[in-house]
């Protein structure tokens, strides 16, 4: 696949070699376009006005719903809009965790969880008294069906599990897991923000019982997430937040609530983000999520080889299963090194990408990461390669 | 990367690998302040005697990059026999110094004027500052 770089203004506008696409990606023209009409041509509100500008709004933003389902191999209701995918996972340990956990329940988690999938389930199990448990990683630092096997029991009522890792680029095998995880009869929460800008996804096939993912991250908009539940589940829980839209009938001191997903939505919901984030999803199809996948593997391996031969590299995940490369460079702390970076217009992450019980477990203060995408090249990962060398170079020659 | 040659200069460097006054005390008589920056990491802990309105020992601990340690460093060395006034007004005048570019610069700071550069890293800010302004905090609890 040749890189994608002209559909993306702001590469046309600067020169960047962005490789922080794991923390957010570039957006195309044609998701920016998508995104201005709507404020354009239909800005109103969804769902009250009887006039045909409503009428239009409210029907992109159910095609967008629509879109996203199909994308994810859902049905229509099961798909929920947030914010973005820590709202989303916040909503299923705040709704479904409450409501299910008992004291010397287990929750199984992992130390390659991003914050936004631990520390709301850590918040539960201090409020219901229910127990974290983490999946001992294996050497790599991945999470292996085999020790998944070692902690879960019969007490498992819950598995929280990212689908890819957003420092190591692992994939987790979760088909396995989440089938042991319903054979004890518990229920499986995936973070699917690193894996669904990357490779084909079907919640059906997976089995997850809920999987959150945002729009940023897969050439969306900021603001828009997607929570999948299975119709049964999100039927139960009650509505996290209450307020408009998401009510039926109104009494003085009591309410109904309308059907799942709606009733989860309270408040005008972000419109044109639904809409630019569908865009992204029929932009990427059209892609090809092996392609997508391919390309940036290819990068990877790339770039890996190239690491491998700089003196002073250290290398975290050498067996990344997508296109994201987690290294320091030997005695420059992470955040000296990024300036050099930044000085040469190469944009990537230094610190500890929200996952800092990975970083406690890689026993390092903090980390760099590359991470690579459809718009990144061959040029790209040289260019990368060439900096991180002559930022070793400079570190060294004052005294590092 | 002539900006940056800049930024780390001499002073940042022998402090950086040479920190002066670094290492906790069991000693009641220092007020200690801790500040972390959590989105990178930088973790600095400051501890300070004052006695009759002077300070009198700076101590530093603490992780991160090279800016952050080695500020804790030079502000030790500078801060050491200043009266708490005026310790507080060099502490004003260096952040002014990082922060905004059309203040004067005091001239006074003496080794901390190295940090003149990273008002041209404005990402960077954060690990010049945050040892002193855990120094300030310990001589307004102190
Ligand atoms: C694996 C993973 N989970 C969750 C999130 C949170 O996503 P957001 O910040 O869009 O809510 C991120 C993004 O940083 C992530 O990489």
């Amino acid at each position: 696949m040749k890189a994608r770089k002209d559909e993306f203004p702001i590469l046309t506008r600067q020169r960047l070699v962005y490789l922080d696409t794991a923390a957010s990606s570039l957006t195309p023209k044609r998701v920016i376009d998508k995104m201005n009409e709507y404020y354009g041509e239909y800005p109103v509100n969804v769902h009250r006005g009887v006039y045909a500008l409503s009428h239009r709004a409210t029907e992109q933003y159910t095609n967008a719903r629509e879109t996203i389902a199909e994308f994810i191999g859902a049905d229509f209701n099961e798909v929920v809009f947030t914010r973005g995918a820590s709202s989303a996972l916040n909503l299923v340990a705040l709704t479904y965790g409450a409501q299910h956990l008992k004291p010397g329940d287990e929750v199984i988690v992992s130390e390659l969880e991003h914050h936004s999938h631990v520390l709301p389930w850590q918040q539960i199990a201090k409020k219901t008294g229910a127990k974290l448990i983490y999946v001992p990683l294996s050497k790599e630092g991945r999470i292996t069906t085999e020790a998944f096997k070692t902690v879960l029991t019969d007490k498992t009522k819950i598995v929280a599990l990212t689908h890819v890792s957003n420092v190591m680029g692992y994939v987790t095998p979760l088909e396995e897991i989440i089938l042991l995880a319903h054979e004890k009869g518990a229920i499986v929460s995936v973070d699917a923000a690193q894996s669904a800008p990357h490779m084909p996804l079907d919640v059906k096939t997976l089995d997850a019982d809920f999987l959150a993912f945002s729009g940023h991250k897969m050439c969306g908009p900021t603001g828009i997430g997607v929570l999948y539940g299975k119709r049964e589940l999100l039927d139960q829980l009650e509505p996290l937040e209450y307020g408009g839209d998401m009510n039926d009938n109104v009494e003085k001191d009591t309410g109904t609530w309308k059907d799942t997903p709606y009733k989860f939505e309270t408040g005008t919901p972000p419109i044109a983000e639904a809409i630019g984030l569908a865009e992204a999803i029929h932009y990427l199809t059209s892609i090809g999520f092996d392609t997508v996948r391919n390309h940036e593997h290819t990068l990877f391996k790339r770039a890996l080889e190239g690491l491998k031969k700089i003196p002073g590299i250290t290398v975290y995940n050498e067996s990344a299963d997508t296109g994201i490369v987690n290294f320091n460079i030997e005695g420059v702390h992470p955040h000296d090194a990024v300036s050099f970076f930044d000085g040469e217009h190469v944009a990537l992450r230094a610190g500890h990408h929200c996952a800092q019980l990975l970083i406690k477990w890689l026993d390092v203060p903090a980390t760099l990461r590359a991470s690579f995408y459809i718009y990144n090249d061959e040029a790209d990962v040289d260019a990368f390669l060439d900096v991180v060398k002559r930022a070793r170079d400079f570190f060294t020659s004052i005294g590092f | 990367m002539h900006q940056l040659e800049n930024l780390y200069r001499q002073i940042i460097m022998d402090h950086y690998k040479n920190p002066r006054n670094k290492g906790l005390k069991e000693d009641e008589s220092y007020v200690t302040a801790r500040i972390k920056n959590p989105s990178c990491g930088d973790d600095v802990t400051i501890q300070t005697k004052a006695e009759d309105g002077v300070v009198k020992d700076v101590r530093h601990e603490g992780s991160g990059c090279s800016i952050c340690c080695s500020s804790a460093s030079v502000l030790s060395v500078r801060m050491k026999n200043q009266t708490v006034e005026d310790a507080l007004g060099l502490v004003d005048d260096y952040l002014k110094m990082i922060i905004d570019k059309n203040t004067a610069i005091n001239e006074q700071l003496d080794d901390a004027l190295a940090y003149q550069g990273v008002r041209d890293f404005p990402a960077r800010v954060k690990c010049a500052t945050i040892a002193w302004k855990a120094f300030a905090e310990t001589l307004k609890k102190g």
